[in-house]
């Protein structure tokens, strides 16, 4: 009944709409501006179009500041506060460019509107103008592609040697994180292994893998430069942690990594925001299937002290009874990971990198 | 089934013709001999340019429309994530179970409304429309140099609509993988429904569409190239025709390139091939496949979708040139400039797509390169927005709806564009990649921008297309809605974009990071829904003008240009009488010495003495 109530409003609406059209048209061809090429309503957009530059103006503005606290990730790196800097610098250089053309755009609008009396100017070309405003436009470009490049090379140049490595890999739908343990090497790991018990695909052959571990969560210490290395085992995803500026795509196949310098703790940003539940997150930001938008990981900013008993406390794979027997089977049952042989080791070691040095004075001693 | 087209035998002069002679006495017999056409070879199987035109037109309105629907689906969804949907289940069925989204339904609205208003409405919509009816029309020739050719071209574009069209309706959903399909998610149903049948059809669908572009775009080409008119030479051509002749280059070398990347996905989807997948564990399994590369696909896919981008936008740049000139009453300002910043943006346009790919793993001295040239793309964009300012600088405006448009497209454009300087940045793309950020940016400057410069070409030449009028209030309500409901769109999404807010994303309630906008996201979507429910008057004014419009003389907007030198409808062969000839260029409007405000092209002269310019003098015999 309802439905059919909206409906005959509707119907009811347009009919209304048709014969005010329709009126409209009448009046116009009895007022004689029907054909009348050029009358009021020229006057009216040209008046709208400065309405529209004012109000949406300040509308604009407006709305901006008021979200202005809203709309800034908290920083927690160290390269993050200088592309936060270069942002912020950008935005203003467009900002001008911004308000100077639309200003102009809807002044010239409203001003040169047509009058019966005026007669447009005839100025079909002019180079130097042409010139001029060529060559400012590629100053400027030229100076922000320096700057973007500089920071560029910095960000996504090597790891400095002693940073500590994590590795994160996006299965649809959640990530999985693995740690190097005390040897401070990867294990070879190989997506045939994969099974319930072995969702990171560990070949425990290769006695590197044996003391890594697994973990539900990522920490990391303030102040020490971290290496995350991305894998995917399925599809595409991106391991994206706005607070970081991190960004990089998890690509199967192809090992990735990206590195960044915490600055802040979890304890520091929730004392900071006045948030007791802050929490930093990683999310997927590459469409990757149904759970795509619930893709999460929490990340733990540590003290430096607290970082390494948390990593001490860590158990590392060879006591998990399961995935022992299960790698066995696995084993037995595919032909893989028997001994981890030279051939997959060098293979890890191209993926995951060269033999990192000590990370942190204090990780060493355990 | 062609050779018993009767109108096959009218392509004018056919393959190898000279460029000039446009001899008369055959065009006057096809004139005579297609009066008494067969409705079905007049407004089906036409070869008729200007048929073809309204063919592509109308088809891409329809397109537009379901795109538009599309989208104010998952508006719904990202404004009011709690609202239970109940009156939509008899229309989405299983999609909506208990008033509540599916969440892979939702990446399938997403991924349609992309394919669609990307390929089905800004490509085929707006060039297919107007490079098919204007080109022959300014350039001064009959018809395409191949109406057989294009005629095809339509009825693959209407293959491959229907078979993407159909896709909506299968069991397991069309294609999902977001319109830039990357594998592995677009090659393995078991990662998401769509990739199912639904891929498969887009997929072949899209193959039927780059064979129409070809088929179009070879034919623009060469008509531009071979069948302009005595006198008109190159650097006489209207902007338009400039740029409908550089964006069929552009479709020409960049669509194969798409075609590869399909075909090869069709391999890997159907073969057991591995150009893009390797080392996959999926549903409990673990595929054979080993040393494929997903980024591969991602420089073929963007191989052709960054030169895509602009195929979308510089039509549209093309006919607002041409609009502000005829509405401000004065030449375009830099005319050469214009043609030099089309070509430079159509050079540098192939040399730039990896910017989409900054954090996908690629090298990031490749990134530094990309980003080298990207932001370069900016100087010819920037030139393009200052000759229209100073177009309109000491012009005499005429606020036609079309003129409307015009302005908005600049607009648009300017707000869009100068975001593109950030995300052009590698640096900063780190951030950005992915988030509402990109979405705000190519929404205002190839989305929107195409939509007005698409809306403005329809006002200004519907006249010629239809012999009426558009009603002008309705374009001036149509206008200022659109105008605004863009703009209360996609400026907040900016907002949303600097707060990192990732696309493709069904809901954030479930980040802390992204859990601050939901007051905005509201907002943003009623304003979607608003602006898409304000194109209804438009589709309203289009068709009732179509019958009952005021008539339109032969050149209402006293334009130059020589598609207003034919009869108020022009019939088989545009003109039923001789084909001008061109003596001047396309904008002498408001010319000193001269009474008129505008000469059109194809006044000599000889006539215009008190007008000529010093250098024009010496042409005067």
């Amino acid at each position: 009944m309802t439905a059919l109530t909206i409906l005959l409003v509707l119907v009811l609406l347009l009919v209304v709409f048709g014969l005010l059209f329709r009126l409209q048209i009448l009046t116009s061809i009895f007022s004689g501006s029907y054909v009348k090429e050029i009358g009021t309503s020229n006057r009216i957009n040209a008046i709208l179009m400065l309405v529209f530059m004012v109000v949406g103006g300040i509308a604009f503005f407006w709305s901006f500041s008021n979200n202005f606290s809203k709309m800034n990730p908290p920083i927690a790196s160290v390269h993050g506060h200088a592309m936060e800097k270069m942002f912020w610098t950008t935005m203003v250089v467009i900002g001008i460019a911004f308000v100077i053309t639309q200003a102009l755009l809807f002044i010239y609008s409203y001003k040169y509107q047509h009058q019966d009396n005026r007669r447009a100017y005839f100025f079909a070309h002019n180079n130097t103008i042409e010139v001029i405003w060529t060559i400012i436009p590629a100053i400027v470009m030229a100076s922000l592609i320096f700057a973007g490049w500089k920071a560029w090379t910095r960000i996504t140049g090597p790891a400095p040697k002693d940073a500590i490595v994590v590795e994160v890999m996006g299965k649809q739908f959640n990530w999985l994180v693995r740690y190097p343990g005390r040897d401070m090497k990867l294990g070879v790991i190989n997506y045939r292994l994969i099974d319930a018990s072995n969702d990171f695909g560990f070949d425990l052959s290769d006695k590197a893998s044996l003391d890594d571990f697994t973990a539900s969560e990522i920490h990391v210490p303030k102040g020490h430069p971290v290496l995350i290395k991305i894998r995917s085992r399925d599809v595409l995803h991106a391991v994206y942690m706005p607070q970081f500026r991190v960004q990089m795509y998890a690509v199967p196949g192809m090992p990735t990594r990206f590195w960044f310098t915490p600055t802040t703790t979890t304890d520091e940003m929730r004392a900071k925001l006045g948030n007791p539940n802050f929490k930093y997150e990683l999310a997927c930001n590459q469409i990757c299937g149904k759970g795509h938008f619930a893709m999460k990981l929490n990340i733990v900013v540590d003290e430096p002290d607290d970082y390494v008993a948390w990593y001490a406390a860590q158990a590392p794979v060879s006591q998990n009874a399961d995935m022992m027997a299960s790698f066995k089977q696995m084993s037995k049952q595919t032909g893989l990971g028997k001994g981890g042989s030279k051939e997959a080791k060098a293979d890890a070691i191209e993926e995951t990198g060269e033999t990192p040095a000590v990370p942190l004075a204090a990780q060493a001693s355990l | 089934m062609a050779t018993n087209l009767p109108a096959s035998t009218s392509s004018q002069g056919g393959i190898g013709t000279a460029p000039v002679p446009h001899t008369e006495h055959d065009e006057h017999l096809h004139d005579h001999e297609h009066h008494d056409q067969h409705w079905l070879w007049k407004y089906v199987f036409s070869q008729d340019h200007k048929m073809i035109a309204r063919q592509f037109l109308i088809t891409g309105m329809v397109w537009a429309i379901i795109g538009g629907v599309l989208s104010s689906l998952f508006r719904l969804q990202l404004g009011w994530p709690e609202a239970t949907l109940d009156w939509l289940q008899p229309i989405l069925g299983k999609w909506i179970a208990g008033g509540k989204l599916d969440p892979e339904f939702y990446l399938a609205l997403v991924t349609m409304h992309g394919t669609i208003m990307v390929f089905f409405v800004l490509t085929a919509g707006l060039s297919g429309t107007f490079s098919n009816f204007l080109i022959p029309l300014q350039v001064g020739a009959r018809d395409m140099a191949s109406g057989f050719m294009n005629m095809l071209s339509y009825w693959f574009f209407f293959l491959s609509s229907i078979i993407m069209f159909c896709s909506l309706f299968l069991e397991t959903g069309p294609a999902a993988a977001g319109w830039t399909i990357y594998p592995p998610l677009s090659a393995l149903p078991q990662a998401i429904s769509g990739s199912g049948m639904g891929m498969t059809m887009w997929l072949v669908s899209m193959v039927f569409f780059i064979v129409s572009q070809l088929l179009g775009g070879v034919n623009y080409v060469t008509t531009v190239i071979n069948l302009r008119t005595r006198g008109l030479s190159m650097s006489k051509l209207p902007l338009t025709i400039w740029a409908f002749f550089l964006t069929a280059i552009l479709g020409i070398l960049s669509f194969p390139v798409l075609f590869s990347a399909a075909l090869l996905l069709v391999f890997d989807r159907s073969f057991g091939t591995s150009f893009f997948l390797s080392d996959i564990y999926i549903a409990g399994q673990a595929l054979h496949n080993q040393g494929g590369s997903p980024v591969l696909f991602q420089h073929l896919f963007w191989f052709l979708g960054h030169p895509e981008v602009y195929i979308v936008i510089m039509p549209a740049m093309g006919m607002v040139s041409e609009i502000l000139a005829t509405n401000a009453r004065k030449p375009i300002f830099g005319y050469r400039a214009m043609i030099g910043s089309l070509i430079g943006i159509s050079l540098l346009s192939f040399v730039v797509w990896a910017h989409h790919m900054f954090v996908t793993g690629m090298n990031p001295f490749l990134g530094s390169v990309f980003m080298f040239l990207t932001l370069i793309i900016a100087v010819p964009s920037g030139v393009k927005v200052f000759n229209w300012l100073a177009t309109l600088w000491r012009g005499n405006i005429r606020f036609t709806a079309a003129m409307l448009f015009a302005i908005g497209f600049v607009s648009l454009f300017i707000s869009g564009g100068l975001t593109g300087i950030i995300l052009g940045n590698a640096t900063l793309d780190i951030q950005m990649h992915n988030t509402y950020f990109v979405v705000a940016h190519f929404h205002l400057v190839m989305g929107s921008s195409a939509f007005f410069g698409l809306f403005a070409g329809i006002y200004h030449w519907f006249p010629k297309m239809f012999g009426r009028m558009m009603d002008e209030k309705l374009g001036y309500i149509h206008f200022w809605l659109t105008f605004a409901g863009v703009y209360l769109v996609f400026m907040p999404m900016h907002y949303v974009g600097i707060a990192g807010f990732p696309r493709r994303y069904y809901s954030w309630t479930g980040f802390d990071a992204f859990s601050q906008f939901a007051d905005l996201n509201k907002f943003i979507s009623a304003a979607a829904i608003l602006a898409f429910f304000a194109q209804f008057v438009f589709i309203f004014n289009f068709f009732y003008s179509i019958f009952r419009g005021r008539r339109a003389s032969e050149n209402p907007w006293n334009s130059t240009t020589l598609e207003w030198t034919t009869p108020v409808v022009p019939g088989h062969g545009n003109w039923p009488g001789e084909i001008p000839t061109v003596y001047r260029w396309p904008y002498d409007y408001s010319k000193p010495g001269s009474e008129a405000d505008f000469i059109p092209q194809n006044v000599p002269y000889s006539q215009t003495a008190s007008s000529n310019l010093p250098y024009e003098r010496e042409l005067n015999d």
